[in-house]
């Protein structure tokens, strides 16, 4: 293979055999280096399930497996370049989490799930956040943004690129 | 008894605190040379044992208890994995102590990695917890500079390596087998037990998976000993032989409809009118409370008239509820109607069931379909009692699922529909007026047809 066909850069290969120590397993690298991959490519393409299957020695249908059973790494297309988690779970529905989510996504003219036009932004809904003193709250990328208000929302969707 | 002072939260508010700079200036690290210095691991498994320290994760095992589980004299390799994958709807104490005091959890885990022989610990957090993964990792690699983690600890001669491995965002994780499979990088499935983990566990090996909390609780033990432990909580039922009793101070998370949310310190037995009143500020708005969940949404629902369930391990049993959990208590005001609180409990677990075992996969899925329904006005008195019959058979407890997922799904069904089963009805009537009473197969699954 060429290395024009490859998806995985010599970068992400050095940093998933950075992995290999850790573990007494190759396979247990297996959410490691899918994290590695959709950090960079916010989606984990069939191919880098291919070529990741082939640096850990395990079938690509292993990781195949894997990958789909946490709902988290996309394999289609990208989510947007901020992907933002509204929760749903009981603390921020009793809080008006429901309504948020609904607010939200017509501000940004998305269905729930859905990614607006520009790639500037996936809105989805999240179980429980683990930050329910803060309800109801939205983690946006590396960012909680607490006890979110409709106009804050606003903001938050109105200052994305 | 003298007002209780916070000690698992006593540093969370000052400067720094989750940097080891400040944690040191705490007296933090002293327990562990301590240990090193006089302690054997087996000195430090009977002390943890002597505390009668439960774990904190949900289950309420004895700690001291699981560590002796492991095969003695062990020549391979000892696992440890610690469980931060804290997602039970509510609960975010572990959260709190990994942002705010990420040493005193890695100090317990240090002496327990010590107290049962592993030189390997994994500290598997949920993908959620952006800023405790950040505080988490500066943390361990501060303990790697100063020479708390890696070879030949502080010239013990122990050598332990601790390392992050980050989940994706599936509750199912925090099943201590679930995780393990999660760890190994496959389907998190939990495994069927027996063996247990500490038999055989991560890559087969004896493994020992122990709470964020729990962790930071053995530090505690250390610093202070089993008999201050033993002094704070609620002693053994003597009329019951088998309960451990409700030892220590717990970390309890209170949110929902009260004025104060947030996560706060007493000791075990605290009941739920204390916590809401005493430090929650109240029920919000003046209004009156409804319900509660008593310790995370799994362990079911509390009505108003029993808030004064005490939250230590044997409590909420005797109101007809799971246990204690993780002792997060959501608060649901009058104005919320019961069938919402359903709904929005079965969605929660229809969208986390693994899939692995079919009467939670379908349970939980046909539960929420039915609930669909009722919040439709199309919902008919027959369903309450399917819904029922649909809690009553997934589980553990009835012996028909691998793990507890599917008994926590159960018991928000249960507790909603036979504590609040008239306001269920009247909703029914008055949603359906012409049809709440009908008892045939809905029609459409009639056209669908099986098979």
């Amino acid at each position: 293979m060429t290395n024009e066909e490859r998806i995985l850069t010599d970068e992400m290969i050095a940093e998933i055999k950075a992995f290999f120590p850790r573990y007494p397993s190759l396979q247990a690298v297996t959410l490691p280096a899918l994290h590695v991959v959709n950090k960079r490519l916010r989606h984990v393409p069939l191919q880098a399930v291919v070529e990741i299957a082939k640096l850990l020695e395990l079938s690509p249908a292993q990781v195949q497996d894997t990958l789909t059973f946490y709902g988290f790494f996309k394999q289609d297309e990208p989510h947007g370049r901020v992907r933002a988690w509204v929760c749903r779970s009981m603390s921020c529905h009793l809080r008006g989490a429901d309504e948020l989510l609904e607010h939200m996504c017509e501000k940004a003219g998305v269905e729930p799930g859905g990614t607006t036009t520009d790639g500037a932004l996936t809105l989805e809904f999240g179980e429980c956040l683990g930050a329910c003193e803060f309800a109801p709250c939205v983690l946006a990328n590396e960012t909680l943004h607490k006890c979110v208000t409709k106009e804050q929302a606003d903001e938050f969707v109105e200052s994305l690129e | 008894m003298a007002e209780f002072q916070p000690v698992l939260l006593a540093n969370i508010d000052k400067d720094d605190s989750h940097t080891l700079r400040a944690y040191e200036s705490f007296g933090g690290y002293a327990g562990l040379k301590r240990v090193f210095g006089e302690m054997s691991a087996n000195d430090v498994k009977e002390l943890v044992k002597g505390s009668g320290l439960r774990g904190r994760g949900g289950a309420g095992f004895p700690t001291g208890l699981k560590w002796t589980f492991l095969p003695k004299d062990y020549q391979g390799p000892i696992y440890f994995c610690c469980n931060a994958d804290e997602s039970e709807p509510g609960t975010f104490n572990n959260r709190i102590l990994m942002e705010e005091d990420p040493h005193q959890v890695i100090e317990g885990l240090i002496i327990s990695c010590f107290a049962t022989a592993s030189t390997t610990a994994y500290f598997y957090m949920r993908y959620e917890y952006p800023l405790a993964w950040k505080r988490m990792q500066a943390a361990i690699d501060e303990c790697y500079e100063a020479g708390y983690l890696g070879k030949d600890i502080l010239g013990s001669g122990y050598s332990l390596d601790l390392y992050l491995h980050r989940g994706a965002a599936a509750y199912i994780c925090g099943e201590e087998t679930g995780l393990i499979e999660s760890l190994e990088g496959k389907r998190a499935w939990p495994r069927i037990k027996p063996p247990f983990p500490a038999v055989e566990g991560a890559f087969r090996k004896p493994t020992v998976v122990n709470n964020v909390e729990t962790a930071a609780c053995v530090k505690q033990i250390v610093d202070r000993g089993s008999d201050w432990f033993r002094s704070i909580g609620v002693q053994p039922d003597p009329d019951n032989p088998r309960d451990p009793g409700s030892f220590g101070p717990k970390l309890y998370c209170l949110s929902g409809h009260v004025e104060k949310p947030g996560c706060y310190e007493a000791p075990l037995g605290l009941t739920v009118n204390e916590l809401i009143e005493n430090y929650g500020g109240g029920v919000w708005k003046g209004r009156k409370a409804k319900a509660a969940i008593p310790g995370g949404i799994s362990m079911g629902v509390l009505t108003a008239d029993e808030f004064d369930c005490p939250l230590d391990f044997a409590g909420p049993g005797k109101y007809g509820c799971l246990g204690l959990g993780t002792g997060a208590v959501v608060v649901v005001d009058e104005t919320v109607p019961m069938v919402d609180f359903l709904h929005n409990s079965c969605q929660f677990f229809e969208h986390e069931s693994c899939g692995q075992c079919t009467p939670c996969r379908e349970g939980t899925s046909w539960a929420l379909k039915m609930v669909n329904r009722i919040k439709a006005g199309k919902g008919r008195l027959k369903d309450l009692d399917l819904l029922l019959e649909i809690a009553d058979n997934i589980g553990i407890i009835p012996g028909t699922t691998i793990c507890g997922l599917a008994d926590g799904a159960a018991w928000p069904m249960k507790n909603a529909i036979r504590k609040f089963r008239d306001e269920f009805e009247e909703y029914l009537k008055r949603t359906n007026p012409n049809g709440y009473m009908e008892t045939d197969p809905v029609p459409i699954l009639e056209i669908i047809g099986a098979h």
